[in-house]
């Protein structure tokens, strides 16, 4: 056996042990474990990628697959970045990625505080409170536009209720005014239980002994909460932040369902903007463009962030 | 805990936090019960104004999810033999006969076929890849485990285009297994992440005994690892299942009659005249009834699950 590529177990076994292990070497039981898993990724992720990459750089149309496909260079990207109706779509999804992640990390944090603070049956009602994230978007969000219809809706009628509004007098998702807070709302209302359940192990992994000694220096509660409970909580809340960046900045299932991108295009994210250049208009070069564009803004935005997080935990 | 504690929160606290949580629960899980209460209206009351909290259950939702029918004319419902079990008689009282199983029962199948296919192969090749990142020295392993974890961060719609153009030239768009094959590669980032994270728990100790007994390397590996690591690999298969169960781009884009799964299916849901709301709230609450009964027994690991086991607890 070759000393460098075997480790773990057998480099800590002594030698008289290790010759008797018998069968495969380690170094190819290894590569037989991860190979199909790296095979299965290059075949369904690199390739298509690499494919989507070179296919931004021509004219192809899959409608049209036996014209000529010409090499156009860098027009595709050239006309994306260039297309205010490009930048249109970025502010939406701007709008969107902003206000869901505001109103999920201070609804997240304070129910995550909340629980933590160990009521009786606190179990119980964090598992009902977790459920929505758990289910299909693309179903339950067909089910929200039920519950936005003027008047018979239930979201319009408890509004109504509780306002006065005439609940047939307002309409979420067929308002232009509105539709951009119809998809917040749902995000919301969806995926706070993810910020609420990574900010509850943030929580509880402060030890008590912490607040005791601030307790011992005669600390007021609203300072321990400024210098120990947000402190070790960032981090989490950081991830939280992270992980629902990344899915919303992809956000298609939910809002396709709910408001198609519409009225008219005002919550037309990028991967709906998207999906309508690839597989309605089928303009599959200048799609791959935008596809490869929207990748690497994710890819760097997410790479900067964790170097921020990085640091924030060294701290 | 003794009542001097610091940190114990006092009685006050304690109500006007339970009160406040359980509050918000209730309202969050008003439209979920809204959806099973939807499924058991009559068309009618469904769209009643103001909206029925209390009213006479039927299950003519779900018999209009799983059938298709016709409408007849009162000279041919005369001519016609009594209705001989329940649900015809829901359709018949509506001038109605049943023309056959509508396309849900179908569409409900091949979830359960994808989901549990690229459930089971997400969990064999990733726990087999998990063990050899966990226990050898792979070559590159830091860049091969992030270069898996990235392949999470491209929206599935950037993908969608050339994985069309490839399932074409291979035949398999729009067939279970292309579905299977794209939903493994999917999950197999996190099934190996978490995996990963399980298997690192289990002591050395254990299978330096087993190889001492003179196992082999694989023996070790199935008869002492694959047991321990059980309880992980059973939750990382139910988030896997979850994913392959919910999702719904690839599918919308990918599938058409043959393979096409439920979410994609089920806002297609028409009746008679306009949205059949309660037969698209009876097949939504049989597609998320098995997702919220896995949720609640699994309420214990969901954390570590979902954050793909950033977060251990």
């Amino acid at each position: 056996m070759s000393g460098k590529a075997v480790g773990g177990v057998v480099k800590a076994t002594p030698s008289n042990i290790s010759r008797k292990i018998q069968g495969l070497s380690d170094r190819a039981i290894a590569w037989i474990f991860v190979a199909p898993t790296i095979f299965l990724l290059l075949a369904i992720n690199i390739f298509p990628l690499i494919w989507t990459i070179r296919l931004s750089f021509t004219n192809f149309r899959v409608n049209r697959m036996n014209a000529d496909v010409k090499w156009v260079g860098l027009r595709n990207y050239e006309r994306i970045l260039s297309d205010p109706d490009i930048w249109l779509t970025m502010q939406a999804t701007a709008h969107f990625l902003f206000w869901t992640l505001f109103f999920q990390v201070l609804i997240g944090f304070a129910l995550a505080y909340l629980i933590n603070k160990k009521f009786k049956g606190n179990d119980l009602w964090t598992t009902i409170i977790v459920l929505p994230m758990m289910l299909s978007p693309a179903v339950v969000g067909n089910f929200w536009t039920f519950l936005y219809q003027p008047q018979i809706g239930l979201f319009n009628y408890v509004v109504g209720f509780f306002s006065g509004v005439d609940p047939a007098s307002f309409s979420m998702i067929g308002s232009v005014n509105l539709a951009p807070w119809a998809i917040v709302i749902v995000d919301t209302w969806m995926w706070t239980p993810f910020v609420m359940l990574i900010c509850l192990a943030g929580l509880r992994s402060i030890p008590d002994s912490i607040y005791e000694a601030a307790e011992c220096d005669r600390a007021s509660k609203w300072r321990q909460f400024w210098t120990i409970t947000i402190p070790m909580v960032l981090p989490f809340l950081m991830l939280a932040v992270l992980f629902r960046g990344i899915e919303n900045f992809k956000m298609f299932d939910l809002v396709v369902q709910l408001t198609g991108g519409g009225p008219g295009s005002i919550t037309e994210l990028t991967s709906i903007n998207l999906k309508r250049e690839a597989f309605e208009k089928w303009r599959t070069g200048y799609a791959s463009a935008y596809a490869v564009i929207l990748f690497v803004t994710i890819f760097g935005l997410a790479s900067i962030y964790v170097k921020a997080l990085n640091k924030v935990k060294e701290r | 805990m003794s009542s001097f504690s610091v940190t114990e929160p006092s009685k006050r606290q304690k109500w006007i936090s339970g009160l406040l949580v359980i509050t918000y629960a209730v309202v969050t899980l008003m439209p979920l019960l809204w959806i099973i209460a939807t499924g058991f209206k009559s068309p009618e009351d469904s769209i009643a104004y103001p909206p029925k909290v209390l009213f006479q259950p039927t299950l003519e939702g779900y018999v209009n999810l799983f059938t298709t029918q016709t409408r007849i004319t009162p000279n041919m419902k005369d001519s016609l033999p009594e209705p001989s079990n329940w649900y015809e008689q829901i359709v018949r009282d509506k001038n109605m006969v049943i023309a056959g199983p509508s396309r849900y029962g179908q569409r409900f199948l091949n979830s359960t076929i994808i989901g549990f296919g690229s459930t089971f192969l997400s969990i064999f090749l990733g726990t087999l890849a998990a063990y050899a990142f966990s226990r050898f020295k792979v070559p590159i392993k830091d860049d091969l485990l992030f270069f898996i974890l990235s392949t999470r961060m491209m929206p599935p719609i950037a993908v969608a285009i050339p994985i069309f153009l490839m399932y074409r030239q291979l035949g398999l768009s729009d067939s279970h297994l292309g579905m299977i094959l794209l939903y493994t590669a999917v999950n197999l980032s996190l099934s190996v992440w978490l995996l990963k994270g399980f298997i690192d728990e289990i002591p050395l100790e254990y299978e330096e005994a087993a190889l001492i007994d003179g196992y082999t390397r694989f023996q070790a590996f199935y008869k002492v690892v694959l047991p321990q690591a059980a309880t992980g690999i059973a939750s990382t298969a139910i988030f896997c299942l979850i994913f392959a169960w919910n999702e719904y781009a690839f599918a919308v884009l990918l599938t058409s009659g043959e393979a096409q799964t439920a979410p994609p299916f089920i806002p297609t849901i028409i009746g008679v005249g306009g949205q059949d709301w309660p037969a698209v709230a009876a097949g939504a609450t049989i597609f998320l009834l098995p997702v919220m009964v896995f949720t609640i027994f699994l309420r214990k690991h969901l954390l570590r699950g979902i954050t793909f086991g950033a977060v251990r607890k």
